[in-house]
């Protein structure tokens, strides 16, 4: 479709420069913080709240809301990038690593991929080297705030280098498979790895 | 499935809905059709290379030839001014799709079926509505709408059509911010008294669709849960991290 120009179409939105660079590509920067979801928000009472990791484990974890707070806190700094075009820059997260959790319940050799369950019943799935190496976390803090409901809390997965829809929202656990399985969004037309830096939108993009 | 291609199609007519609000007819060269909720990315190129990418709902039936999309006039945005200020028809617009699968009513899912609007949002179900009544379907179905004003209900006289044709439609109203004289809808807004009146019993296991802006769907979606409605059969779509209508 190269050269195609839309009759009379001007760019409104001036991003600076450094803005420019760290927007994917069919990004745009917004300001506020939307909220995506495909069903109700569910309400998580932090009494009953549970995070898991299971499944190819030598030592399957449970943590209680209280447990999962006093260990050790890792912050995140930087942008996100939702499938819908949005990209939110500078925004920080507060939470545990991945990789604290992984190192507690030792994931065997052949664990490969990853599928988050949620309150709710929402799924996503990630190669587990998507989620290590200080790529992932499990957050319950937005900008010094305790994280809204509508946003995931108590507790999201937050993978910021993939499209947000890997982020899942109300996260109880992390399943850890030898072989992948796609999860909601990408059994509904979504790619199954969502790079935004690829553009990775759709499946056979 | 394949890759979503980009295509070019022609715009064959853009109808005014309300003052904000446009409908753009498409004539989409070998459109393979969607169903009833889908959505489309719609790409813009300015001469300079420049490119901005949004999603618009699909407003029309598969059933129908054209594939229209209504859109609402974001003063801040920058493709939506486009869209419905700019475009004319014969211009040529860049989308691919149909996108999305899980925001979708056709008649065989059955029902019965609430639906839930604020603003735009009611553009999906609109195409859920114009599709059940294409097919002929007798699936019950109850339509509950927020809008500022009168005059900011898009597709009202085709809703009052539908409503009227006695197939197991209703279609109730609510105006947040004015109503006229005489007025006999509601006149604030969604809530859930509003929803146990409007809305069917939990125990008619309602699948219920709900789409608007987030505060709205928020609202509605948590009462509809706290009304004793399944979760799993309450579907929600949202826009706009600031307030629409």
């Amino acid at each position: 479709m190269g050269g195609f120009v839309s009759r009379g179409f001007k760019r409104r939105r001036q991003a600076d420069a450094g803005e420019a660079k760290r927007l994917p590509p069919g990004q745009y920067a917004e300001p506020g913080f939307p909220v995506l979801t495909a069903g109700p928000t569910p309400r998580v009472d932090l009494a009953d709240w549970r995070l898991k990791v299971e499944g190819l484990v030598a030592t399957p974890q449970e943590w209680t809301w209280d447990e999962v707070q006093a260990l050790p806190r890792s912050d995140f700094e930087g942008d996100i990038h939702c499938v819908t075009r949005w990209s939110k820059l500078g925004t920080s997260f507060a939470g545990v690593s991945v990789d604290t959790l992984l190192e507690a319940a030792q994931p065997h050799p052949e664990a490969s991929h990853v599928v988050a369950f949620c309150y709710g019943g929402y799924t996503t799935n990630l190669p587990l080297d998507d989620l290590r190496g200080g790529k992932a976390w499990v957050v319950w803090e937005h900008e010094g705030q305790p994280l809204p409901a509508e946003h995931g809390g108590p507790a999201r997965l937050l993978v910021p280098h993939l499209y947000l829809w890997k982020s899942a929202k109300w996260v109880a656990g992390l399943r850890l498979l030898d072989h992948d399985a796609p999860g909601f969004w990408e059994s509904l037309g979504y790619h199954n790895r969502g790079d935004p830096w690829r553009e990775e939108r759709y499946w056979g993009d | 499935m394949g890759r979503l291609s980009w295509r070019l199609a022609e715009v064959a007519e853009i109808r005014s809905e309300t003052p904000r609000v446009v409908t753009i007819a498409l004539d989409v060269p070998g459109w393979e059709g969607h169903r009833p909720g889908q959505h489309v990315d719609v790409r813009l190129t300015a001469e300079d290379g420049y490119q901005a990418e949004r999603a618009y709902s699909i407003a029309s039936a598969p059933a129908e030839e054209r594939v229209e999309l209504t859109v609402e006039r974001l003063e801040d945005g920058e493709v939506s001014p486009y869209l419905a200020g700019e475009l004319r028809t014969g211009d040529r617009l860049e989308l691919r799709g149909p996108v999305g699968g899980y925001f979708v009513w056709e008649p065989d899912r059955g029902g019965p079926l609430l639906l839930v609007a604020g603003g735009s949002g009611v553009v999906p179900l609109m195409a859920m509505l114009r599709q059940r009544a294409a097919a002929g379907s007798q699936v019950p179905a109850r339509l509950l709408y927020s809008s500022r004003t009168l005059e900011d209900v898009i597709y009202r006289e085709e809703l009052d059509r539908l409503a009227a044709a006695g197939d197991g439609l209703t279609v109730t109203h609510a105006l947040t911010r004015a109503q006229p004289p005489g007025w006999t809808g509601y006149s604030r807004r969604i809530d859930a008294v509003m929803l146990e009146e409007v809305g069917w019993r939990p125990g008619e296991r309602p699948l219920a669709y709900v789409c608007g802006p987030t505060r709205l769907v928020e609202v509605v979606a948590g009462h509809l849960v706290a009304l004793g409605h399944d979760p799993a059969r309450v579907r929600t779509e949202r826009f706009g991290p600031t307030g629409v209508p």
